[in-house]
């Protein structure tokens, strides 16, 4: 009877520990959106979207030239990666028991892992050091080489839910391979693959790292993309770690922002595919 | 991606002479379509292949001047142009397993709770909230970090470690702000939504037999969890630990904006320190000499080659301890 109670005992206070362990890990979370509202929200102006930066100490000024830069650092990033990486899925999933298909899965689980910064080393030894100088088109294509296998591990998965039957009833009807697999099977699995896409923007949109020493940075507005470019995570970077009262107001505005337009992103991803394919993600 | 073929012809393929005489090979349209596809999947091992191939050339001239001494040396000169990276690794190292350490029992309770002990109506924004949290940007964390966890741990957390564990030599020293043990909290909540969302769905995929059968025996609910479900998904839930500490060994950012950037071992957890992929975002673009970069270069090396083997390790391990049933490898 006593060991009983002992065991329910534990039970009741190992469950207790686990409500703990929730509201510890909660609890920073909460404060970091909690701080970037209460931090940033009061800088935010229209000014904030339409100027860029004006010199240390005179205040105004926006950060219109990181939300144009991240733009287009992020866009060209996606011209390369998407495709390569959705026609790599495709690849994957068509034939999946080929040898090339098992190099390249394997390899892309090894891109997965390779920590950001060794990505823009390799970006900065290919194209920033033998063109002898930053160019937001190294940062973009180190950002590429991140979303790649990110794209192309989603694509496979997705297009592997398409049921067989489908592919089997359009080959069945006289479909050549080819078009079977561009309009029955991956159409099918488009939003799938839209919502893969738009997650794996959404992450490199944030990524400093590999763009220290590519894009690395400007106070000017540029559309020049072999030029230094700036982005909304750099400028964060530069401000949260400047001397200034101001820049710091500045770095946690901008950091509002960028969290902001990562946010949608995720959540318009999530919502597309929760709606349509019904998978928990 | 459009084809020589038109769809119209194409659609009507089957009945044409040739086109029947052709069935079991590929027409020309297939057969391109299969090319475009294979140079894309082609493109990646290709990708890493270069990849290496730079990041070789790129510290060439560093593994000529100090060859494996590299990593056992501790002395980073640049002007002098000696470079040694071991206090660099030992920071990497030591900065990831203190993560590991304060993160993995908290995300395995959190995972534990959602998917067994947590109401219904909870589990799902839970799980939602916890994706979200995995997307916040390194750089985000690392503002925060400096501003508001910092000044925190220094008036609160850090002295009352030192009162209580003062007589360890890890808990001993002044105080700084930035510090290795900053640096290793940040971490800490960075890579506990990804531990916590794989080892979630490493849960979800345990069946309920394993539930009922160990409730009917009589165990309570914390019981199931010990001798039933726990062991069940053991392999995934390694699995998941170990991403975090493949998250955790490359993090740069948020490390490289709290650890106080030190070339220096410390046995005070209290002082800053250094990390590999930090030394390369703080001197890489700054760097004067060849050699400066070179040794960067090679520490990027370093860097990748120990992320590939602490995810090599996992796999492996993974694949060893599930025997054939490998529990939770889709989520990895």
């Amino acid at each position: 009877m006593n060991r009983r109670v002992l065991r329910r005992l534990v039970s009741n206070l190992m469950v207790g520990l686990m409500v703990v362990a929730v509201i510890l890990a909660v609890l920073p979370l909460m404060f970091i959106l909690i701080n970037l509202i209460l931090k940033g929200a009061s800088s935010l102006s229209v000014e904030f979207f339409t100027k860029t930066p004006v010199p240390a100490g005179e205040t105004g000024g926006g950060v219109v030239h990181a939300i144009v830069g991240t733009l287009m650092i992020v866009g060209l990033a996606s011209v390369f990666g998407l495709p390569l990486g959705i026609g790599a899925g495709i690849y994957c999933a068509e034939y999946p028991a080929s040898r090339l298909s098992t190099a390249a899965r394997f390899v892309a689980d090894v891109m997965n892992g390779t920590p950001s910064i060794v990505v823009g080393v390799f970006a900065w030894t290919w194209i920033v050091a033998r063109q002898k100088h930053f160019s937001a088109l190294a940062g973009s294509v180190a950002l590429a080489m991140l979303m790649i296998p990110m794209v192309m591990r989603t694509t496979e998965e997705l297009i592997k839910l398409v049921p067989h039957s489908l592919r089997e009833a359009a080959l069945a009807l006289g479909y050549p391979r080819w078009r079977t697999s561009l309009s029955i099977v991956l159409r099918t699995a488009l939003p799938g693959i839209v919502t893969g896409s738009l997650l794996a923007v959404a992450r490199v949109a944030g990524e400093t790292a590999p763009l220290l020493f590519t894009a690395l940075g400007s106070q000017y507005l540029s559309f020049n993309i072999r030029e230094p470019m700036a982005a909304l995570p750099l400028t964060v970077f530069t401000y949260a770690t400047g001397p200034y009262e101001e820049w710091h107001r500045y770095a946690w505005a901008t950091a509002l922002v960028l969290i902001l337009v990562v946010f949608v992103l995720s959540i318009a991803a999530r919502i597309a595919t929760r709606r349509r394919f019904n998978v928990n993600a | 991606m459009t084809s020589p073929v038109s769809p119209v012809v194409d659609a009507i393929g089957p009945a044409a002479p040739s086109r029947t005489l052709n069935r079991g090979t590929s027409s020309s349209a297939d057969r391109f379509f299969r090319l475009v596809l294979t140079l894309a999947a082609l493109a990646i091992p290709v990708l890493l292949g270069f990849l290496v191939f730079e990041l070789y050339m790129g510290s060439r001239l560093a593994m000529g001047q100090f060859g494996f001494g590299f990593i056992t040396d501790s002395i980073w000169d640049p002007v002098a142009e000696k470079f040694g990276a071991f206090p660099l690794i030992f920071g990497t190292l030591l900065s990831s397993l203190l993560a590991l350490l304060i993160a993995v029992p908290l995300s395995l309770g959190v995972a534990v709770y959602i998917t067994e002990f947590a109401p219904r109506v909870l589990r799902q924004p839970v799980a939602f909230v916890i994706e979200l949290l995995a997307a916040i940007p390194s750089v985000v964390y690392g503002l925060w970090g400096i501003f508001v966890l910092i000044p925190f741990l220094k008036k609160f957390i850090f002295p009352l470690l030192r009162t209580l564990f003062g007589f360890l030599p890890f808990f001993q020293g002044p105080i700084y702000g930035p510090s290795m043990l900053a640096a290793s909290t940040i971490l800490a909540i960075m890579i506990m939504p990804f531990i916590m969302s794989v080892s979630r769905e490493v849960l979800l995929a345990v069946p309920n037999s394993q539930r009922e059968a160990s409730l009917a025996l009589g165990a309570t609910r914390w019981e199931a969890v010990t001798s039933a479900i726990i062991p069940y998904a053991r392999s995934g839930i390694f699995g998941a630990i170990i991403l975090g500490l493949g998250r955790a060994l490359g993090e740069t950012m948020a490390v490289t904006m709290l650890i106080g950037n030190r070339h220096e071992i410390a046995a005070s957890l209290f002082a800053p320190g250094y990390t590999m992929a930090a030394v390369i975002a703080n001197e890489f673009s700054e760097a004067a000499t060849d050699m400066h970069f070179s040794a960067l270069a090679y520490v990027a090396f370093v860097l990748f080659v120990l992320t590939v083997l602490v995810n090599g390790a996992a796999r492996l391990l993974i694949w060893r301890v599930a025997k054939g049933a490998a529990i939770g490898s889709k989520a990895l």
